[in-house]
């Protein structure tokens, strides 16, 4: 799986390298600012890019603006973004058009190797990856209409869908069984007013519903 | 302790102490000044008496702007002359508006300080002249009547000037001369009192004028410190962001990646790694919350309601969050209500035992009004270590105003007001 960098400390860029390379990855190019991710993205068509969220000149939101552009012109490039505050407001922008292959961290999170690289791989295959902490703001803020109908246990469930995670992958983060974990997903479907469908769209529908919680 | 003091004010008051004489010098220093604002006024008509209407109006015209030109030269050199002589420092008017032409000289005609400079040179200084030559006419007088026998004994006795025979005036002149020596020194103490208070009181800064630009400059300082406070908070964090918290999460990612690529070594070292693994998570996130205490990144991108939503999430109470903010404040104003709302809420969460708190951020004109309510236990003072009395403080930085309802049993609002317009 190929990975674009953009991250401007040096010492981290070299670690993600050395990280991603070790993992069985391959870098095609690291760069240090937002210009040179869109170059580097365009020559090297990746799977992801991991983008840091301040970057030079400004050192502000630049990294968000550039995986919007990324997303835009290059829909089939998976974006990572990777900051030291997740903050809800950078993911509603990332989240209000796109809602694969997108992902937002914490910067801590690669610590946690493998499930850093987890949720890279999920991203990179067009899911989604987002911080608990965003997660966590997101519930907080959408705590309106429809999903003031779940349980705390179905919030819960929702939050960690809306991380990317899978029924299984929620099962052992709540230590419950999967088969429960279906059961909830199927209450939020019913209670979020969900269309019969496919499954998969109807999660990300349920996502979607929880994102945008002003929505009926 | 009376008559100690009696006796002080009689030597300062001899005839030979040296403030008797200084206070004379300064008296009769100003009269050339007292009496030029007249000078000025009338030599025009000394020179040539006017006849004619237009040479009358003239004549009344040049007085005028002389008078207006010569107003602030003359007041500066009779506060020199207090320094020089006294040495009573008389703080300088604020400059005249800005341009040296002929037009702002009569702007300045419409300025109060300008009136109170002419009050002194054409009314007040006068008088105070009169009572200056009056002085040295009494010092001069107390030299001669007081050596009038001198002048009896060596007259030879034909002169017509001979005194002889007199001896009854000579005596009743000496007593008069000795009464002027004792008692001029009080008069030219008394002229120097009156002077001196005229010239602080008319050609000096008015207090009222000089008290509000006082006010001003302080409040100015007062702001440019706050900023710079501002500023080096975010200079703070900015390289923390860029040096610490970098290194940190490149050492953690580090360990991450030994933890998981050596499995294979002995239990005791992998221990070691895993601990340290943990540890150098632990310092990541207190060190990251510390940086968004000190100045978070998202407020200065994207204003209170996205760092306040960050804010709110973070703690482990629900908060209901409104920010109606529709142009945004300075960012010194910015930082303080952020930290308002950052630092009520941890006092929340560690002293309220609440189960929900509002917080509502809204901006009305030029007044940021900053409510955070929660319904837990009340009785919060500023004591006890609740940071309360930091708070005020802080706010009261940017002038804004800080008050807390707190009844046992509560609720507890905090509800401060901050201007927008510094």
């Amino acid at each position: 799986m190929r990975i674009v960098i953009a991250e401007d400390s040096v010492l981290l860029r070299a670690g993600l390298i050395k990280l991603l390379e070790t993992s069985g990855f391959e870098v095609p190019a690291a760069v240090g600012e937002a210009e040179g991710l869109l170059a580097a993205v365009a020559e090297h068509r990746p799977d992801a890019a991991i983008v840091d969220v301040r970057m030079p000149p400004g050192f502000t939101d630049e990294g968000v603006r550039a995986a919007l552009v990324l997303r835009q012109e290059f829909p089939e490039v998976a974006v990572l973004l990777l900051s030291q505050y997740v903050e809800e407001r950078y993911a509603a922008d990332l989240l209000a058009t796109h809602t694969s292959g997108v992902g937002y961290l914490l910067k801590d999170r690669v610590a946690d190797v493998s499930a850093f690289l987890d949720a890279l791989r999920r991203v990179a295959a067009g899911g989604t990856a987002l911080d608990p902490e965003v997660v966590s703001q997101l519930l907080l803020r959408r705590s309106s209409s429809p999903l003031e109908r779940l349980t705390p246990r179905e919030r819960e469930v929702l939050a960690l869908m809306a991380e990317g995670r899978s029924n299984a992958g929620i099962a052992g983060a709540l230590v419950v069984s999967e088969s429960a974990v279906a059961k909830h997903i199927n209450n939020i479907f019913s209670k979020l007013d969900l269309p019969h469908a496919e499954a998969d769209h109807r999660r990300v529908l349920a996502v979607l519903r929880f994102l945008d919680g002003d929505s009926t | 302790m009376v008559s100690s003091s009696v006796g002080r004010r009689v030597l300062t008051h001899a005839p030979w102490s040296r403030a008797t004489w200084r206070e004379t010098v300064f008296v009769a220093s100003g009269v050339p000044l007292q009496f030029a604002g007249w000078a000025v006024v009338a030599l025009p008509w000394l020179i040539w008496a006017a006849s004619d209407l237009a040479v009358i109006l003239l004549w009344l015209a040049v007085p005028l702007g002389a008078a207006v030109l010569l107003a602030r030269p003359l007041a500066a050199a009779h506060r020199e002359r207090c320094w020089a002589v006294l040495g009573v420092d008389i703080p300088p008017l604020p400059p005249r508006g800005e341009g040296d032409g002929l037009w702002s000289a009569l702007g300045d005609l419409r300025s109060p300080e300008l009136w109170r400079l002419i009050r002194y040179h054409l009314l007040v200084g006068p008088l105070i002249g009169l009572a200056a030559l009056a002085t040295v006419a009494c010092w001069l007088g107390a030299f001669v009547l007081t050596t009038v026998s001198v002048y009896a004994w060596a007259l030879p006795a034909d002169s017509p000037l001979s005194l002889t025979g007199h001896a009854v005036r000579i005596g009743v002149l000496t007593v008069l001369g000795v009464v002027l020596l004792v008692g001029t020194p009080y008069l030219a103490d008394g002229v120097a009192r009156w002077d001196v208070g005229a010239v602080r009181s008319l050609l000096g800064p008015d207090v009222t004028t000089e008290l509000r630009r006082r006010v001003e400059d302080l409040a100015e300082k007062r702001a440019g410190v706050v900023d710079a406070a501002d500023l080096e908070r975010r200079r703070i964090e900015r390289d923390l962001h860029d040096g610490v918290q970098q290194r940190l999460v490149s050492l953690a990612m580090n360990l991450g990646l030994a933890r998981e690529t050596m499995a294979d070594l002995p239990p005791d070292a992998l221990k070691v790694i895993v601990e340290a693994h943990e540890e150098a998570k632990e310092i990541l996130t207190d060190l990251r919350n510390f940086i968004r205490g000190l100045h978070p990144a998202v407020l200065e991108d994207r204003g209170l309601d996205a760092a306040l939503s960050g804010v709110a999430a973070r703690v482990p109470v629900p908060v209901r969050l409104s920010v109606d903010v529709p142009r945004r404040a300075s960012s010194t104003v910015e930082a303080v209500a952020y930290f308002v709302v950052s630092e009520a809420l941890t006092n929340v969460v560690k002293h309220a035992s609440a189960t929900s708190v509002d917080v509502a951020v809204l901006r009305r004109g030029d007044v940021l009004h900053v409510t955070v309510t929660d319904d837990g236990k009340g009785g919060a003072s500023f004591g006890g270590g609740t940071g309360l009395r930091g708070l005020a403080r802080r706010v009261g930085s940017v002038d804004g105003t800080f008050r807390i309802t707190s009844p046992e049993g509560g609720p507890t609002t905090i509800t401060v007001e901050l201007p927008c317009a510094l």
